[in-house]
């Protein structure tokens, strides 16, 4: 049976809406205490970048663009330094990168990132499946995962391009079951990131659904914030950590 | 806008009795609490007769003076100011030297100790020292084993009768416990301890994950989230530890994710997350799961439930319908849901209602800020922020005298279990080893 050459795309995300968390954490004197009211302060500034495509060959053009408010300075790095406050440009990365945005105004500062996943010229189809690669191998090589943004269970367009490469799998080996894990990063409610994970794993079933899968060959179950991918406090990790997970039932 | 005093005068004893003693509270103090007096308590050291152990004695005392002095009505004299001579029975109480100048104290809680065998006895009074012929107001012996676990008892034991003589009626918290998760066995199990950080042991033994406990309202089990395998899949269940037996009391299993155990203040009833029929809405049945209701019916996550203690006739849950999570309030049967407007954007979640069902503590995450804990009085939505700037604050469970609240907090690098007074004072750290969060505390 053929099965579909899989570029190892490792991490192909579009960190999408990203809201200025890094920045917004400003401590004030240690020791004072709580008002019932906060003082009034200039707002945190937000931003977001995009890009598109956001996996491509050695050389293509990729798309950055970006919105900020309450920034006053933008700046995009790798390679493309000080930006206006919205608009895009076009780049193009050899190698994969993460583009980050840093918006700055009188309210703090925030950042966003894009990655851009830059790999070779696909593979030809790869050879037939021989006794030499196992299902647990073509599975790890054709079922992806699906990443979502904060405090979100939409599925994102990569998203939908995992599971799209996902249901092509499981309609060529209609014997395999999937149980989907809904992940969430560790920030915030245990309970209510249990209820986000499931959400998650259920946005993934319902869209394979669509694709033609029968909801009889997929379960789902949230694992909340309780195991994450990553552990350290970087967006990119966060990123890491929200996610639908396919793992292949027995 | 947000206005604190009305809700200060809605807590009602404690918090304004607070306003005069600890530093850097000058948020707190504008205008509130006029005309209250806290009542000052002198603590000596009791007399050791018989052959008491000294160790035991610092326990007690330790254990005493802390109890009184975090219990949020009264304000401690301190040792320098007391009388060279310290009774050890009412007949020695000079009542004068404890009443003047520098002492000034309103009470004094005194006594003895004495070991007769293995037991330890502590003979506790506690006498209003501007009333000489006045009834003792306490007198009792408190009698345990003689060892440091049983001082500590024995000392919560009387905390929590002067307590209760000083504050009305309302009994004191020395003796309650809070259920909380840890990683310290290299799983998150679910451990208890007692409300001052001692006594911490391991409950559960799933070495798999749990999270989330509640005690039962009679403090005999804890309702928890287990992750156990139902039809072939680790996925998330409800549990109850039973403290009675030490083991698990069976609750049926569901398909898909299932968490965030609440009882209802009977005990007979359960509210929890299921996603038992696609998305994660709440259901109420019985304590044995029984008679099941789907009490939420709106697309997106639906959790975090919790009755109101004091009528058991109403909900409080997170759900996020409208985009961001935020509280809804419904009756228990589901009807009249209304959303609890805040008056910012945010991430509001883990609600916990206080004991009288008129306040609502819960973790807030600001647009632009960290999680915090605050509190609004469900009456008028008036609200009170009561940390800032320490970490991620969350999950906040009331104690059952009204006036203390358990939460964790990032605030010294690792997750770890504090408590504080409801006003936002005295915080109080009660874990260091591992990771530990998810406090729940006792309703007794």
């Amino acid at each position: 049976m053929q099965v579909r050459g899989s570029r190892q795309i490792t991490f192909a995300l579009g960190f999408m809406a990203v809201l200025g968390f890094l920045g917004g954490c400003k401590k004030q004197v240690a020791g004072s205490r709580p008002s019932s009211a906060p003082p009034p302060s200039s707002a945190q500034p937000t931003v977001s970048l995009n890009a598109s495509p956001t996996s491509v060959k050695s050389g293509d053009t990729v798309t950055l663009s970006w919105t900020s408010t309450d920034a006053t300075d933008a700046d995009i790095e790798p390679g493309v330094g000080k930006v206006a406050l919205q608009g895009s440009t076009p780049v193009n990365p050899t190698d994969s990168t993460t583009y980050t945005i840093t918006a700055t105004g009188p309210g703090g500062s925030a950042t966003a990132t894009a990655r851009v996943t830059v790999g070779a010229a696909p593979a030809a189809a790869p050879p037939p499946t021989s006794n030499n690669q196992s299902m647990s191998e073509l599975f790890e090589q054709n079922v992806k995962d699906a990443f979502f943004d904060f405090n979100k269970s939409d599925l994102r367009t990569d998203a939908r391009e995992a599971l799209t490469r996902t249901a092509e799998f499981l309609r060529s080996y209609p014997q395999v079951r999937v149980t989907i894990e809904g992940h969430c990063d560790d920030r915030g409610s245990t309970e209510y990131n249990i209820g986000l994970g499931e959400r998650r794993a259920q946005a993934a079933k319902n869209y394979l659904i669509s694709l033609g899968i029968t909801a009889d060959r997929m379960d789902t179950v949230s694992w909340g914030k309780e195991r994450p991918f990553c552990t350290e406090q970087t967006e990119a990790c966060w990123q890491e950590n929200r996610r639908a997970h396919f793992v292949a039932a027995h | 806008m947000i206005k604190k005093l009305a809700i200060v005068a809605a807590l009602g004893i404690a918090f304004a009795i607070c306003a005069g003693t600890a530093s850097a509270q000058d948020w707190f103090k504008t205008g509130t609490g006029l005309g209250v007096t806290k009542a000052r308590v002198a603590v000596p050291e009791f007399a050791i007769r018989a052959a008491t152990p000294p160790a035991l004695e610092k326990t007690f005392h330790d254990v005493l003076w802390a109890d009184l002095d975090y219990c949020g009505i009264l304000e401690l004299v301190s040792p320098s100011f007391y009388p060279t001579q310290v009774p050890s029975q009412p007949s020695e109480v000079k009542f004068a030297d404890w009443a003047s100048a520098p002492a000034n104290t309103y009470m004094l809680a005194y006594g003895n100790l004495s070991v007769e065998g293995t037991n330890l006895a502590a003979a506790g009074y506690l006498s209003d020292v501007h009333n000489p012929t006045a009834p003792i107001a306490l007198q009792k012996v408190y009698r345990g084993p003689a060892t440091d676990d049983g001082a500590r008892k024995l000392a919560h034991q009387f905390a929590d009768d002067i307590v209760g003589r000083l504050s009305g009626g309302a009994a004191g918290i020395a003796q309650t416990q809070i259920a909380f998760v840890s990683n310290k066995s290299g799983n998150k199990e679910i451990w208890a301890m007692d409300y001052d950080g001692g006594n911490q042991h391991q409950l559960t033994h799933l070495k798999s994950i749990s999270l989330t406990p509640r005690w039962s309202p009679d403090a005999t089990r804890v309702a928890f989230t287990c992750y156990v395998p139902f039809r072939g899949i680790t996925s998330p269940q409800i549990c109850i530890y039973s403290a009675a037996s030490d083991r698990l009391i069976s609750f049926p299993r569901y398909r898909g994710s299932n968490s965030s155990p609440a009882w209802s203040p009977d005990g007979s009833q359960l509210a929890f997350m299921s996603s038992q029929g696609g998305d994660p809405e709440i259901f109420i049945s019985d304590a044995n799961g029984g008679s099941m209701k789907k009490v939420t019916f709106a697309p997106g996550v639906n959790t975090s439930p919790a009755f109101n203690p004091k009528t058991g006739k109403q909900i409080v849950f997170v759900s996020d319908r409208a985009g961001d999570p935020v509280l809804y309030l419904a009756n228990s049967d589901g009807t009249d849901v209304q959303k609890l407007d805040m008056p910012d954007m945010g991430y509001v979640v883990d609600p916990s209602w206080s004991p009288n069902g008129q306040l609502l503590a819960f973790s807030w995450r600001r647009p632009s800020g960290n999680f915090d804990i605050y509190i609004m009085d469900i009456v008028n939505r008036q609200l009170v922020e009561l940390t800032r700037d320490a970490g991620r604050n969350e999950r906040p469970s009331w104690a059952p005298d009204g006036r203390h609240i358990v939460f964790e907090s990032t605030r010294n690098g690792k997750r770890q279990i504090w408590s504080m007074l409801a006003d936002g004072s005295m915080p109080r750290q009660l874990t260091f080893e591992g990771q530990n969060e998810s406090p729940s505390w006792s309703t007794k």
